[in-house]
């Protein structure tokens, strides 16, 4: 515990004063993607309603609501993943750099470079750690072993992994508990240097402390990366995230700063929803 | 258990969250006590600068509470404290309203001194008396907050016991004014000011009291307020019985 000491309270003081918050607002932000009157559908069945967002850069975007709200299904489409969904249909826009990812003449495998994702359940290849980090940048051609142990080495280090496994690269990744794993897959995602990552209940399937580690490891991510996350875990969106959005029914009720959604929601549903008063 | 640990969580940034919360809260006492210690000098001296510096300063521990208060409701909302976390933001949430008080009252002596540097002044024999109550309310004051500082209960318990020689010297000062009054009730309106200034560092005294009950919760888990000084004692060394 520090040490109180007048002098020095009195110089930093200056440094504490006047600092009130001000929530943030999307208006401050650099915008990665934009999300423009989006409706889905599964055969007749309509799954997204008129879904209309700005995904700001290098923060942590959080979707909440109950089950069956839509809010996998919105993360799905950032990377196109309901293209394989026979049933699913489309409309509306979902823009990256100003250009519309559900074009026709949109390139699926370079979006996909460019936005991974990370699933509930840690799903690594069945090949060496070594091989799960090295196997996007493989798939590009890249082949120059240096190149590769630098990369692998380094997507390792930044998901806090290294020293767990340094000595067992060659080891096959089913080897590492489920935490560890999906640590290993978001370094996969990482190797290929995306510039958003998806992150579909990340953590649903740790127990406490390798949820707190993956946490501890978005806060980081975001310093370079856009992060967009669904979770069932409120709590989880409170301490993560920059911005919630609050869906229902694949509406988007709510879509604030993180701060102001959770003590002073502007929708009754969502303040019913994160007290705990829904349904 | 008993652990006065801030660190050690899986985030190092609920950490850094709390420790900043208390190094503003630290930094907020800095202030308050140096706004104590201006107003008193103000006072015993007649100087109406120092005064009006206290009265302007005082919008700085205002900001200090109300933005220490936002990082509390942001810690609760985000981070859902529990144990000895919760207890901290729960005692800062209710210290700083005790230092702000204090800081209304530096004001408030302040405001006097500015009266009295205007008019005749008292007697010296009042000021040498009012000088020793207002450095054992300073004292005290530190006291309280280097107990918060070092999360230290004994510390704490060591400081509420001289609350008890702060009120008999206001009991003391007070018993004087009221002769003085009645030797000459030219004098009155003079010495009303200075009893209501004696009465203003018996407050102080109070709060601090209550910021040193707020750090034994933390510390110790145990709500000590309306308590007698020898229960509280016996809380902090641990000899109390159990909590029911």
């Amino acid at each position: 515990m520090s040490q109180r000491n007048p002098a020095a309270s009195s110089l930093s003081a200056g440094l504490f004063e006047g600092s009130t918050r001000k929530l943030r607002s999307l208006a401050d932000e650099e915008i990665a993607i934009s999300v423009e009157n989006l409706d889905l559908y599964y055969g007749n069945t309509q799954a997204l309603k008129n879904v209309t967002m700005n995904i700001p850069k290098q923060r942590v975007t959080a979707f909440i609501g109950p089950s069956g709200c839509g809010k996998s299904t919105l993360l799905r489409c950032f990377n196109r993943m309901n293209d394989l969904v026979d049933s699913c249909r489309i409309e509306g826009a979902i823009n990256l750099h100003g250009a519309n990812i559900y074009d026709r003449k949109a390139d699926v495998a370079e979006l996909r470079r460019q936005v991974g994702m990370v699933f509930q359940k840690p799903n690594p290849f069945p090949k060496s750690i070594y091989e799960n980090v090295a196997y996007g940048l493989r798939l590009q051609g890249v082949n120059n072993k240096r190149v590769l142990d630098e990369v692998v080495e380094r997507s390792i280090k930044a998901v806090g992994l290294w020293d767990e496994v340094k000595d067992r690269l060659q080891s096959n990744a089913f080897g590492l508990s489920g935490g560890q794993q999906q640590r290993l897959v978001i370094a996969r995602a990482i190797a290929i240097e995306p510039e958003v990552i998806l992150l579909d209940e990340p953590t649903s399937a740790l127990d406490p402390i390798s949820t707190a580690k993956i946490e501890e490891l978005i806060e980081e991510l975001k310093e370079k990366y856009t992060i967009l996350i669904v979770t069932h875990n409120m709590q989880q969106a409170a301490r993560v995230s920059d911005y919630t959005a609050y869906m229902y029914l694949g509406e988007m009720i709510e879509y604030a700063d993180t701060m102001h959604l959770f003590t002073n929601p502007s929708q009754k549903a969502t303040e019913d929803y994160i007290t705990g008063r829904y349904g | 258990m008993e652990s006065t640990r801030l660190g050690g969580h899986y985030s190092h940034r609920y950490d850094t969250e709390l420790e900043e919360v208390v190094n503003r809260v630290l930094a907020m006492g800095g202030l308050v006590e140096a706004q104590l210690s201006n107003a008193l000098q103000a006072f015993i001296e007649g100087d109406s600068q120092i005064a009006q510096e206290v009265t302007e300063n005082d919008t700085r521990v205002n900001t200090f509470e109300v933005t220490i208060d936002e990082r509390c409701v942001e810690i609760l909302a985000r981070r859902q404290p529990a144990a000895m976390d919760l207890r901290l933001i729960v005692a800062v949430i209710k210290t700083i309203t005790d230092l702000e008080r204090i800081g209304d009252l530096a004001v408030a002596i302040a405001r006097m001194a500015q009266r009295q540097a205007e008019g005749d002044r008292p007697r010296k024999q009042i000021f040498r008396d009012i000088e020793t109550m207002g450095n054992r309310v300073i004292s005290m004051l530190a006291g309280a907050l280097d107990a918060f500082a070092r999360m230290d209960a004994a510390a704490a318990v060591s400081v509420v016991r001289q609350d008890f020689a702060i009120d008999s010297d206001h009991e003391a000062i007070v018993r004087q004014n009221v002769t003085y009054m009645m030797e000459d009730p030219r004098n009155i309106s003079r010495m009303l000011d200075v009893t209501h200034a004696v009465r203003a560092l018996e407050r102080v005294g109070d709060h601090a009291r209550n910021m040193c009950e707020y750090t034994i919760y933390f510390v110790k888990g145990r709500d000590v307020r309306h308590i007698d000084l020898s229960e509280m004692e016996a809380i902090v060394q641990d000899t109390a019985p159990a909590k029911k």
